[in-house]
């Protein structure tokens, strides 16, 4: 649970899973993630296990999404940007579906 | 074209290096990741350097990033590194075009100690490290009931900013273990007291700061627990109800790139981990490639600074730019301030080295493939010797992190089941691409 110190100013609009969040500029896809109060910012290939960004410098790969339509994305290191798009990854993708 | 100096990383290190590199009539690319210069230390700082609740250490960043805006350089943010080949000085880029360069100074930085514990993949649980770069770049704080967990110079920072920026934490845990107060003291009366005392002087101010924090110390058995999320952290003896638990047990250098290239490396055994093999110019065992700042030991930022004077001052010697005796020379002045600035080091080593705890079973040791400890010690057990054949039993380190997350934990856990030592176990070999490419990047090769 995040939430902004009231003296900074929100401008940057984007969609966390859809529904819309104000960030302040400088923020990060992950940071955006985190305002938006999302319960995962990716489900796990293997256990489908929830997660949340981790480290927010680019070494632990938990804060993965999908961005503006490309998955895998490192959210933490792509800055939020007007109307972004921001989805959970959910677990594998899968090759064939019998 | 070929330029004299390529720089991976806009930290304090890299900064300083691109600065005295281009004031010696150098050509230098810097590269970051990141969108801004600063690295993480100075991670946002030409957006809040003037922030009260950051304080005035981190405000000195700001002279550091204005200075490297206005230095003669090819800067390319947001840009990565994911393949370097050293022989002939090319560098594979993603979001720059390729480059190559005469020398490669690799200015990468630290990650924080990776902190294996029950529940530390719960989301709600991150590192200290982390918040504090949501504090930075976009004045982010922890909503609900913090908790701050671990040891080391950040925790206290960290608590204090916090408590600035109207978010104070509700509790926290010191993993130090008893005793080791006295035993620190002695390495600071060993040497280092005078030297070090502008450093010891900031960090008894802000213990002063954060006194009125709820706190328990010597914490052991440390777990987060929840359904979907941390709802509560628990200890020997104790627990807590929480929302936010912020892990940090200290920072070890980003050994990614130096492993990859074969860079010579060596065991810390006072800070327990990785450093590739430099001299005091930072000159690594590859001819053109150089390390500076806290990815060829922690040293902290003014250590750093100092480094990034030195590599480019060796860089502009070795293109013949410099005499020998010219390059030390003007080292002097760097050497002496590195010199003031690790002053302090064998103190903080000796007070915050890891407590030697046994990892239970069932934590998650590689977050990315979910392998467990338990899984490592029974492939370790049943003849794994090392993290690289770990991989093909276990697929940990084998992840989208390539194991930087659980190096060290994989290491330390063969170490401990087969009865020998981490310097002797070793790390992971990483392979190029250094992060996951796009085919389109590949394509464009």
């Amino acid at each position: 649970m995040f939430a902004l110190r009231p003296e900074v100013p929100a401008t940057v609009e984007v969609f966390v899973d859809g529904a819309p969040v104000r960030v302040p500029e400088g923020a990060s896809a992950a940071a955006a993630v985190l305002l938006a109060g999302a319960a995962a910012i990716r489900e796990t290939p293997i256990s489908g296990a929830p997660r949340l960004p981790y480290c927010m410098m680019g070494a632990c790969f938990d804060c993965l999404a999908e961005i503006d339509g490309v998955a895998n994305r490192q959210a933490c290191l792509v800055p939020a940007a007007p109307g972004m798009r921001i989805a959970r990854q959910r677990g594998a993708r899968v090759a064939f579906e019998a | 074209m070929t330029i004299d100096l390529a720089i991976i990383g806009a930290g304090p290190a890299g900064m300083a290096a691109a600065i005295e590199a281009a004031d010696l009539g150098l050509s230098v690319a810097v590269i970051d990741e990141n969108p801004a210069p600063g690295g993480q230390v100075f991670r946002g700082v030409e957006r809040a350097g003037g922030d009260p609740a950051l304080g005035a250490d981190y405000a000195e960043g700001l002279a550091l990033a204005r200075a490297f805006r206005a230095a003669p350089i090819a800067w390319h943010p947001a840009t990565t590194l994911w393949h370097l080949d050293p022989e002939e000085g090319y560098l594979s880029l993603d979001g720059a075009p390729d480059l190559s360069a005469r020398r490669v100074l690799l200015a990468t930085g630290a990650q924080e100690r990776p902190v294996p514990i029950l529940g530390w993949t719960l989301p709600g649980v991150m590192t200290a490290g982390a918040a504090q770069i949501l504090l930075k770049t976009a004045g982010v704080v922890p909503a609900g009931r913090t908790v701050l967990a671990g040891q080391g110079p950040l925790l206290p920072l960290l608590a204090a900013q916090y408590r600035r920026a109207g978010a104070p934490p509700a509790l926290i845990l010191e993993t130090t273990p008893r005793g080791r107060r006295r035993a620190a003291l002695a390495a600071l009366a060993a040497g280092g007291l005078w030297a070090g005392r502008h450093l010891l002087w900031k960090g008894l101010g802000l213990l002063a700061e954060t006194r009125a924090i709820p706190r328990r110390r010597g914490v052991t058995g440390l777990r987060a627990e929840g359904r979907n999320r941390v709802e509560r952290v628990v200890w020997e003896g104790g627990s807590a109800a929480c929302d936010t638990l912020l892990l940090h047990e200290g920072v070890i250098p980003a050994t990614h790139i130096p492993m990859a290239l074969g860079l010579e490396m060596s065991w810390d055994a006072a800070q327990r981990c990785w450093r590739p093999v430099t001299d005091a110019y930072g000159a690594s065992s590859h001819p053109n490639v150089a390390v500076a700042g806290d990815g060829a030991g922690i040293g902290g930022w003014e250590a750093a600074v100092a480094a990034g004077h030195l590599a480019a001052l060796d860089a502009a010697q070795r293109l013949g730019r410099l005499s020998a005796e010219e390059r030390d020379r003007r080292a002097r002045p760097w050497l002496a301030l590195r010199r003031r600035a690790l002053a302090l080091r064998p103190f903080l080593d000796a007070l915050y080295a890891p407590a030697p705890a046994s990892i239970p079973d069932a934590t998650i040791a590689c977050r990315c493939e979910e392998v467990t400890a338990g899984q490592v010690r029974a492939a370790a057990r049943l003849g794994a010797t090392g993290p690289n054949q770990m991989k093909a039993y276990l697929r940990c380190g084998m992840g989208p992190c390539q194991g930087r997350l659980c190096g060290p934990t994989v290491a330390a856990l063969i170490a401990e089941a087969r009865g020998t030592t981490e310097a002797a176990v070793g790390l992971y070999r990483p392979r190029a691409p250094y992060k996951p490419i796009t085919v389109g990047t590949l394509a464009r090769l």
